[in-house]
């Protein structure tokens, strides 16, 4: 697809322009908790994308998303608290301290996601189907329960992160500049991916979706291929983790919880699967029926559930499929 | 450590196995002839418990409330399968997570609605309360007991459905060649009914004997489900006869790593840790196992297209 | 191609549609004023949601009583999770600009929320959850625990063991920072042998091997604390197990609202609470008389708890003459000069409460379960986190 003004690409443009707008014109109504809120869509939506990539491009359901959404949230709590303390994570025989510096716990957020997801997913891409949705289940389960009996970084009560980390002449602590910082990571990562599905390792993982033979028979082994995306997909996760526990000024074992892979995964066929904006247009979708219909009636759940299912029964490309048309591929 | 803790330890094992069984079932069947993975199981285990609960209270009967909760689970079952499920059965895994996904959301709402925000009592029938005398001392609870039995029971009538009835003939027929039954006459859109309903009643049964055994609340399906899950995984995806072996291998990995992790553990650190990082790991101990199981069958023990 | 920028202009509409609804609650906002605005955060949805629901109930009743019509009380459901209960705070504070927050049940989601609100300078009034971190080194001038630190009823029940002689207690709970605490708290006040010591998996239903191990321990008594449907379950299978040793806990496994749910396996069993329905004083009759005219049950510890919260904070702010001078509302919170339904109550130097711990015994009153006071645990109690909360 290229560069014209295609249906979907206007769509794109006008969702990425609305997320940006809104803060900026609640900050002209000196509302800032909708900044926030448009963090909130930003960072979840990044979570999505991560995920997108694994599910939507490779075809790899991945049921245990939560596992590098909290891991990176993990590694800004823990950062933050060894900065805030002056304490070592690792005293010998290198010293690890924390750290303030919003680059190095995104580089630390990055490595260590992608060390476990290669783990993880060189057991768990042996199976396929429900086998591969269960097991990434069962992997993040067991590390949802490892945090919830780690004394030392809070457990179940989680960490506290009192001061948010920054960037060398920016102050993140201002809300629209957080929004900003990752608004542009949002787009960035998009961007990136964009040349990644149209690149040469972009057509061979599409090719291991839909027919892992075929790519076989080129010479290309789908294992590594698609192993790559996955631990690429749970990297991006990841970060969107560090960033929402940035934000939330917090982070806890719920967000290693089965429920929140549940939720990555509803920004993702909410929005329309395998479509770059996807998960933007499903956290946003989401985040609003939350925040409003939550406070409309404690029974917001009852009305989640049941927009979830219309989404799933009756518009099977999700939001972005409902606006542009016809899905991207197929 | 005396024989009768082990053996009592034993027991408690294959009775939470068996209890996984019940679920797992269900789910594998559905799984094994439709090709659907339902996430909503959990809720209609806990259908049976709420209804199982709320009829024994109104009635004074656990009898009555456990075929209550029996068939409320099946009604809801089949009529899930017509109005939602259904529609699943040719989309792709993902579109039947998300699904079902909403399908617990829906679910716990509406049972909070109907049976209100605070956890139900199910009382033990007398006949079955107290413990049984053990060989060798202690005792066991004759409730639990019969959730042993009735397990039983069940896998011995499930194989005998499927091996010797003409229902179990088409799911049979429906697990290797869907397509096929069709050609055969036989009207698929009941058998499909009438599996699900089957698997929700067995849900709705366990949910209605564990009901007495702890809090009838909202959430309670989605814990075992998780080990259901683990549970038909590990025993390969279709396979009844899996299903029961993994249920009892989960339930006794799970009982003996919780007795006997800290006790390990207790060897090289100081009591109080090792009870807590034994804790710890002894929660991690069946998704080790499952992890272990696919790293070597990467389809199960038992799997079903090999 | 005419067709094509449908989608766009529906995108386009909600995108303005958005930015409208940021306006829209902007103006709404400005439009009322209130005295006083209280943000209340709590669970009312899912599991653990009949505890939040008697917090509010407890609450509102008191606001009612008070006919406090300059008073604005804002509610929402946190869903037990903790990023939900940090964005309803923010919103709470930035759009609603509420001068005080309560409401939390739970300690992870008090953790979650607590230090960033009282950094903000709003007033943080516990009405239940009471984590040690918030307690000691953690402690703030604006939050201020009502009911109790975590620890206190684990540490009553530990003196009344070690008064009434026993020396082999075997003691359980789940594998969470709040279960670690409880077993300490209860060690701090019993320094005898135990038979044994478990932490169970968060969330456990099934304690059939718990249970075998206690057998094997042969101890002299039971304490445990698993709150919710975990304590459920355990007294339902301990009573099926044909052990009868003696059972202690905190009030939480044996509280109004989970007795039901509980059955007979809970009659005879001791447990400790700041509150319970007999306590003889003026303001606890009128309070149990009024919350079951008015919601048609019996109040929980957690209806006391939430009672307690809104009287302290009218109290305050009518001392106060308003919340405007922060210095002064602080200082009439402090002095907590009102009628507590727990009797004397007043506040230790880390703000969290100075109060008689109670033993009451489940006892069957006509149908209904219920407690009954048999003695007091430890009297004017404070905790243990004094000396490190530096303010």
């Amino acid at each position: 697809m290229g560069p014209e003004l295609s249906r979907e690409n206007l769509v794109n443009a006008v969702l990425a322009l609305a997320l940006l707008a809104a803060p900026l014109i609640a900050v002209a109504l000196d509302e800032p908790f909708y900044v926030t809120l448009a963090s909130r869509v930003a960072i979840l939506a990044l979570a999505g994308v991560g995920l997108n990539l694994a599910l939507g491009t490779g075809g790899m359901v991945s049921f245990g998303h939560a596992a590098f959404f909290g891991l990176g949230g993990y590694v800004a709590g823990v950062a933050a608290l060894h900065g805030f303390e002056g304490s070592h994570f690792i005293a010998w025989p290198l010293e690890i301290g924390g750290s303030e510096h919003m680059l190095v716990i995104w580089a630390v957020a990055l490595v260590v996601t992608a060390v476990v997801a290669l783990g993880i997913g060189a057991v768990s891409l042996r199976t396929s189907g429900v086998y591969f949705i269960m097991i990434t289940l069962a992997f993040a389960q067991m590390i949802y329960y490892f945090a919830i009996s780690l004394p030392t970084y809070g457990g179940e009560d989680g960490l506290s992160i009192y001061l948010r980390s920054g960037l060398p002449g920016i102050e993140a602590e201002d809300p629209l500049t957080f929004f900003l910082v990752c608004y542009a990571l949002l787009l960035g990562v998009i961007y990136l991916l964009h040349r990644l599905v149209d690149s040469r390792f972009g057509a061979a993982l599409q090719c291991a979706r839909m027919n892992p033979e075929r790519l076989a028979t080129l010479g290309i082994a789908p294992f590594p291929v698609k192993l790559t995306a996955f631990t690429l997909s749970a990297m991006i996760t990841g970060l969107a983790g560090a960033l929402f526990a940035e934000l939330n000024g917090f982070v806890s074992p719920a967000m290693l919880s089965w429920q929140l892979s549940g939720e990555i995964i509803i920004f993702v066929i909410l929005g329309g699967v395998g479509r770059l904006f996807g998960p933007l247009a499903g956290a946003a979708l989401f985040i609003l029926l939350e925040s409003f219909i939550g406070g409309l009636t404690d029974r917001w759940q009852l009305v989640l559930g049941l927009v979830l299912l219309s989404v799933v029964l009756f518009a099977r490309g999700g939001v972005i499929g409902l606006l542009a048309g016809k899905a991207r591929h197929d | 450590m005396s024989a009768a803790f082990f053996i009592e330890q034993l027991l408690n094992g294959v009775q939470l196995g068996v209890m996984l069984f019940l679920m797992a079932a269900g789910l594998t069947l559905v799984f094994g002839v439709m090709g659907l993975i339902n996430l909503a199981h959990g809720s209609l285990f806990m259908v049976g418990a709420f209804f199982c609960s709320w009829i024994a209270g109104q009635t004074g009967s656990f009898w009555l409330g456990l075929g209550g909760g029996f068939l409320a689970a099946a009604a809801a079952g089949a009529l899930v399968e017509v109005l939602v499920i259904r529609r699943l059965y040719d989309r792709d895994h993902l579109d039947q997570v998300l699904a079902t996904f909403a399908l617990i959301l829906i679910f716990s709402e509406l049972a909070r609605w109907v049976f209100g925000d605070r956890p139900l009592y199910l009382d033990i029938p007398p006949v079955l309360s107290g413990a049984v005398p053990l060989p060798g001392g202690g005792g066991y609870p004759a409730y639990r007991l019969a959730i042993i039995g009735v397990g039983l029971v069940t896998a011995v009538g499930l194989y005998l459905l499927i091996a010797r009835t003409r229902l179990g003939m088409q799911i049979r027929a429906g697990e290797s060649d869907r397509e096929m039954i069709g050609a055969l006459g036989v009207d698929i859109r009941t058998l499909y009914t009438a599996v699900f309903a089957l698997g929700a009643a067995l849900a709705g049964l366990a949910g209605g004997m564990v009901g007495a055994l702890q809090s009838v609340q909202v959430g309670m399906g989605e814990p075992v489900l998780i080990l259901a899950f683990v549970v038909i995984i590990i025993g390969g995806i279709g396979s009844v006869k899996g299903a029961l072996v993994s249920a009892v291998l989960v339930g006794v990995t799970d009982t003996l790593g919780r007795v006997f992790l800290p006790q390990l553990f207790g060897l090289i650190l100081p009591p109080s840790e090792a009870t807590s990082v034994g804790a710890s790991l002894s929660a991690m101990s069946i998704y080790l196992l499952m992890a272990g199981v696919l790293a070597f069958k990467p389809k199960g023990l038992f799997p079903v297209d090999a | 191609m005419r067709n094509g920028y449908k989608g766009a202009v529906l995108a386009l509409a909600a995108g303005t549609a958005l930015g409208l609804g940021v306006a829209l609650g902007a103006a709404q906002n400005t439009a009322q004023a209130a005295n006083l605005k209280i943000g209340m955060i709590t669970t009312l949805s899912g599991g653990g949601s009949s505890l939040g629901i008697d917090v509010r109930d407890g609450f509102q009743l008191a606001l009612n009583e008070a006919g406090a019509g300059d008073v604005e009380l804002l509610v929402e459901d946190d869903a037990r999770k903790p990023d939900i209960a940090k964005q309803i705070a923010t919103k709470f504070i930035q759009r609603d600009k509420v001068d005080i927050l309560t409401g939390i049940i739970w300690s992870n989601l008090a953790m979650a929320v607590v230090p960033a609100a009282v950094k903000d300078g709003v007033f943080y009034i516990s009405p239940n959850a009471g984590p040690s971190a918030l307690a000691g080194k953690g402690c703030n001038p604006n939050y201020f625990n009502v009911a109790w630190q975590n620890d206190n009823l684990h540490e009553a029940m530990g003196g009344y063991v070690q008064d009434n002689g026993y020396k082999k207690p075997f003691i359980l709970a789940p594998n969470y920072p709040a279960g670690k605490d409880a077993l300490t708290g209860f060690k701090r006040y019993y320094t005898g042998a135990l038979a044994g010591e478990i932490y169970t998996k968060l969330g456990q239903s099934d304690y059939a091997a718990e249970i075998a191990q206690i057998r094997e321990a042969d101890p002299d008594s039971i304490f445990f604390f698993l709150p919710g449907g975990m304590g459920i379950a355990f007294m339902k299978q301990y009573a099926q197990s044909g052990l009868d040793v003696p059972v202690f806990g905190p009030a939480f496994s044996f509280d109004q609202g989970i007795l039901g749910a509980v059955g007979e396996a809970a009659l005879g069993v001791k447990n400790t609470s700041q509150w319970s329905k007999d306590l003889d004083n003026a303001a606890n009759k009128a309070f149990v008389a009024a919350f079951q005219k008015e919601y048609g049950r019996l109040p929980s510890l957690y209806a006391s708890q939430g009672y307690d919260a809104a009287n302290l904070i009218l109290a305050a702010w009518k001392k106060a003459g308003g919340i405007g001078d922060k210095d002064a509302f602080r200082k009439a919170l402090e002095e907590a000069d009102f009628a507590s339904v727990r009797g004397a109550f007043k506040f230790a130097s880390n703000h969290h409460p100075i109060q008689d711990i109670y033993v009451r015994e489940v006892v069957k009153e006509g149908d209904v379960l219920t407690n009954k006071i048999v003695g007091v645990g430890l009297k004017q109690h404070a905790n243990a986190y004094v000396g490190d909360c530096k303010m």
